[in-house]
């Protein structure tokens, strides 16, 4: 059997199942290393007795508790994105498949939260799978392995994603980086306490609106303390993160320095008619795990 | 830090003030968007005559709000051997339950409302009338909160609102909170959002094209 071939067949088995079970529980209940650290670092920056100190401290106590007790550190355990990389030969229904699988059996044990609500009948589907629920983005490489990486998206920072068509006359925001800092902050004013900040932005420049939602999210991949290779998109998230962090939203927006904890850019082509900007809010519970799954078998989560 | 427990009476509430951090303990119920619908539509303002069971909620949320919280959550619950425990549990965005919530506090006399984002000014002159708090919990630490759950004694509506929606009854011991609403009209969120906007506005003067 070639490599190729074992891919083909894991993807079916029980073990491919169990490890997107795990994975699933570990995304619902430790954050990735980076976030607990940029938390840490929010804390020691807030002044000793303050209410901003007083918050990411139990933060931080909460993702212990979750950590020990292997429970949901956030009980809004949003909505499940999945962005699986793979070789094009596999069935993507049968992945599908098996994330629904897995995704029924971690609600029934508690670690997600039933969140598939029916937008007419008010039904919640009791599992974590309905229509469009969870989401999916397949790419295609030519490696020996699966890499499939998870984020669960509260509803509370969804709520205050939002796109901008420039030019904006409000804010005097024109179709240049100035603009696009404009309405970004407006868009963290707009949001105070609403995402359970200190938050995460990915944002996207250009593209029509749909891909620049999705490019907006996709830069929640990007590990926090990266360095944007693109030197002028590096400089604006610097910019755009002092300046938010300058605002005094703060933990919960009860007041404080650490409005955001990191900014991410990236950009599409856009249309010459078109220029937006799109803002997807991330909060404080950032829930990102990746598992890679060989042809052997063998997988990590990371 | 400041203690609180239920029964807790106007004087108790006098005593709390806007910034204040706040150990909570004591009987209430969870009561999110769906729950706070129905107290108000059906319960207090119904034009139908209350069902058997609506009557018995009614009784039931009359004695156990009177001097004690509503708590805007939807938590994650898992039952063994006949008991309810919460996983995983904290405040949900309260402003959705604006329209309703001065009807609340003023019909089942609640003296705590605990939630997160904090509420208008509805609810901020409800709190100063009828001497009422809003606490703001510690939005997304769902386990530490759900530690503070010590007794879930009861449950209404579970099938037809669903677990997240449903009213539980529950037992709180030290749930911490900060005070950002107070009887005596200042809200935290009105203050943060002013200084917010001078904030904003002076980073839009200092823009410029070399970013
Ligand atoms: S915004 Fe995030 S941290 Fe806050 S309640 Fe929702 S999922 Fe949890």
């Amino acid at each position: 059997m070639n490599k190729d071939m074992n891919l083909r067949a894991i993807i079916e088995t029980d073990l491919f199942y169990e490890a997107l079970f795990n994975l699933i529980v570990a995304t619902a209940s430790e954050l990735p290393g980076d976030v607990v650290d940029a938390l840490k670092r929010a804390e020691d920056a807030e002044k000793e007795s303050s209410v901003a100190r007083l918050v990411l401290s139990r933060y931080l106590e909460n993702l212990e508790l979750a950590r020990i007790k292997k429970a949901p550190l956030c009980q809004d355990t949003g909505i499940p994105l999945f962005f699986i990389r793979m070789q094009e030969s596999l069935r993507r229904d049968i992945i599908s498949a098996q994330i629904n699988k897995a995704l029924e059996e971690a609600t029934r044990n508690q670690y997600l939260r039933p969140n598939a609500v029916d937008p007419i009948t008010g039904r919640n589907s009791g599992i974590n799978v309905g229509k469009g629920f969870p989401v999916l983005h397949f790419d295609y490489w030519d490696r020996e392995y699966i890499e499939i990486s998870l984020i669960l998206k509260g509803g509370g920072s969804e709520n205050v994603s939002c796109q901008y068509s420039l030019p904006y006359s409000e804010l005097k925001a024109g179709r240049d980086l100035e603009g696009v800092r404009r309405v970004v902050l407006e868009a963290v004013k707009n949001a105070e306490g609403k995402g359970c900040p200190p938050g995460i932005l990915g944002i996207c420049i250009g593209g029509d609106r749909e891909s620049g939602y999705l490019e907006s999210k996709r830069q929640f991949l990007r590990t926090l303390n990266d360095t944007n290779p693109d030197p002028v998109l590096a400089a604006l998230e610097k910019r755009i993160l002092n300046d938010a962090n300058s605002l005094w939203i703060g933990p919960q927006g009860l007041g404080g320095q650490s409005t955001l904890l990191g900014v991410k850019i990236g950009t599409l082509h856009r249309l010459p008619a078109c220029y937006f900007v799109t803002i997807s809010y991330m909060c404080w519970a950032f829930r990102r795990r990746s598992i890679k799954i060989g042809a052997d078998g063998q997988y990590t989560i990371t | 830090m400041i203690n609180l427990k239920t029964p807790i009476t106007e004087e108790d509430i006098l005593k709390v003030k806007a910034g204040d951090v706040v150990l909570l303990s004591g009987t209430g119920v969870t009561s999110r968007d769906m729950a706070h619908k129905y107290m108000v539509e059906t319960l207090i303002e119904g034009k139908e005559p209350l069902s058997p069971e609506d009557q018995r909620i009614y009784e039931e949320l009359k004695k156990t709000l009177k001097d004690g919280f509503v708590y805007h959550s939807g938590p994650i619950v898992r039952q063994q051997d006949n008991q309810w425990k919460f996983i995983s549990s904290g405040p949900t965005t309260s402003i959705r339950t604006e329209i309703y919530q001065h009807k609340v506090i003023k019909a089942f006399g609640v003296r705590v409302v605990i939630g997160k984002g904090g509420m208008g000014s509805l609810t901020l002159d409800a709190c100063k009338k009828y001497r009422a708090i809003y606490l703001h919990g510690i939005g997304g630490a769902g386990v530490l909160n759900a530690e503070a759950v010590v007794d879930i004694i009861d449950v209404f509506k579970k099938e037809e609102f669903g677990l997240p929606e449903a009213i539980w009854k529950i037992h709180l011991e030290n749930f911490t909170g900060i005070v950002t609403m107070d009887a005596y009209g200042n809200s935290i969120h009105e203050m943060i959002s002013e200084e917010v906007k001078k904030n904003f506005e002076k980073l839009l003067l200092s823009g410029g094209n070399n970013i």
